[in-house]
């Protein structure tokens, strides 16, 4: 922890058009190259790796990226396809033929139609950012029940956790069933009052994203709130 | 603007102005980040009398849609001034002025933005004008570019602007409402400090060619000032937070630049 604590501490704020390294490391993301020297492009926080230098970002859109887990929500619906908003600047068209269920041309409304909530899987995009979605996965599904929360995408790191601790913690103490997708919403379903309470730990995460020991704060939050319910 | 006379001394037996300040100094500065909930990103400029919100919005859908670039993101702004930003109720609505100012800011900020990243998409800028004391597209300018860099986009760095002017025949810095309406000149400039560009530059008015060269050099030189000013407000909005845990929004500090 205290290596840990130690490392939260330099962290280190950059702002757009700041000089990170002369040179003899890679650009990571959040950051570009110009003439041998890297610079933030990002307002964020900066990333020393051995091999590379990144910018975490503080802020920002969703990019979809190949591969992520994302909550979306039905927007329109077609003869072969859904369109699902997925947060980011562009739509995702959902086909028929990306869904777990055999559905006729024409039918896709008696199966999703517009306000649902779902569980998707991003396929891939090409250079102009056409999204290739697909619902063909092992626990992908129409997400029934519960409730969608929203924070920045920039914060779902923090809502996870280092291998998925923080996100574990919040399950195990509030009994809610919780699916994290990377474009910053959050689909929550449980007891009523369970509910209240992951919510009012992720609105604490998303406050204070950047404060050291936050995992524990986050216990400390969801033990006093169990004991008010009980 | 040389037409206009006035018994107004611009610049006293000292070589002071108006206000008080010499021909090289600028009005006291302050920028706030993320002042507005709603908007990705904003940014609240004070700049001597001037009072100037910028809300961002995106990387977004692009409507309509015959404006998409399929292989870039197109920055828009649009800048406004409130009818109760001047002495004599300004009409509201967009009109030649405002039009000309949303163009030229749009056009120093994409040079700036990483537009490639977001193929098909808007980035809009909106810049509101709450109070105005001359050199409003400056600050209109220095508030976007804040409110860009709070949005998170990626840019190459932040836009700095200044301007200078000719005032009682003398070259001047960041001219203040009367020396701006009773002047012989204003040139306003956006500047790139990492990269020494000029992404903004008009002139209006008349100037010989020493005084020109004189005016961008000293309107450069304040740019640089105003971009660190600009970087402190951005640090600030984070580090603020941090410091003092369980205080939000950014501190109420007051920073000036002589």
């Amino acid at each position: 922890m205290s290596t840990a604590e130690s490392k939260e501490s330099a962290r280190e704020i950059v702002v757009p058009g700041e000089l990170l390294a002369i040179s003899g490391k890679r650009a990571g993301p959040g950051t570009y190259s110009e003439g041998g020297k890297i610079f933030a492009s990002q307002l964020g926080i900066k990333s020393v790796r051995p091999d590379t230098i990144s910018v975490v970002p503080l802020s920002g859109q969703y990019m979809p990226l190949r591969g992520d887990l994302v909550v979306g929500k039905i927007v329109d619906v077609g003869a072969s396809n859904w369109l699902v908003d997925i947060n980011s600047p562009y739509p995702a068209p959902l086909h028929v033929n990306e869904v777990p269920w055999r559905v006729e041309f024409g039918e896709t409304g008696r199966f999703m139609s517009v306000g649902d909530v779902v569980l998707l899987k991003i396929v891939g995009h090409d250079e102009q950012m056409r999204i290739q979605v697909s619902m063909q996965d092992h626990g992908l599904r129409k997400l029934t029940g519960g409730m969608v929360l929203e924070v920045s995408p920039s914060k779902v790191p923090r809502v996870i956790g280092k291998n998925g601790s923080m996100i574990q913690m919040l399950k195990n103490m509030t009994g809610c069933r919780i699916y994290v997708g990377q474009n910053g919403r959050i689909w929550i379903d449980g007891e009523l009052d369970s509910i209240v309470r992951a919510v009012q730990a992720i609105r604490m995460i998303e406050e204070e994203a950047h404060a050291q020991g936050l995992t524990e704060k986050v216990k400390q939050l969801l033990e006093k709130s169990s004991e008010r319910g009980a | 603007m040389g037409g206009m006379t006035t018994d107004i001394k611009l610049i006293d037996e000292k070589g002071l102005r108006l206000d008080g300040r010499r021909p090289d100094e600028m009005r006291p500065l302050r920028i706030e980040a993320g002042v507005l909930k709603r908007a990705d990103g904003s940014a609240y400029v004070e700049w001597g009398l001037n009072k100037v919100m910028a809300a961002v919005y995106g990387p977004r859908e692009c409507h309509p849609r015959h404006l998409q670039n399929p292989e870039r993101a197109l920055v828009q702004c649009i800048y406004n001034m409130a009818s109760f930003s001047v002495d004599d109720r300004k009409r509201p609505g967009p009109d030649r002025r405002s039009h000309e100012i949303s163009k030229i800011i749009a056009e120093a900020l994409t040079h700036v933005v990483f537009t490639e990243y977001f193929p098909r998409t808007s980035i809009d800028v909106y810049i509101e004008v709450l109070q105005a004391n001359a050199g409003t597209r400056c600050a209109g300018l220095t508030a976007a570019s804040v409110a860009l860099a709070d949005a998170g986009v990626p840019m190459r760095d932040l836009v700095a602007s200044c301007a200078a002017g000719k005032v009682a025949d003398t070259v001047v810095l960041d001219l203040g409402k009367e020396e701006d309406n009773f002047g012989q000149a204003d040139i306003p400039v956006g500047f790139v400090p990492r990269t020494n560009e000029i992404v903004l530059l008009q002139m209006d008015g008349d100037l010989t060619n020493d005084e020109f060269t004189k005016g961008v050099n000293m309107a450069v030189g304040a740019c640089k000032k105003v971009y660190e000013v600009q970087r402190d407000a951005l640090k600030r909005r984070y580090s603020a937070r941090a410091a003092d845990e369980g205080v939000p929004g950014p501190a109420e500090e007051k920073r000036e630049v002589a």
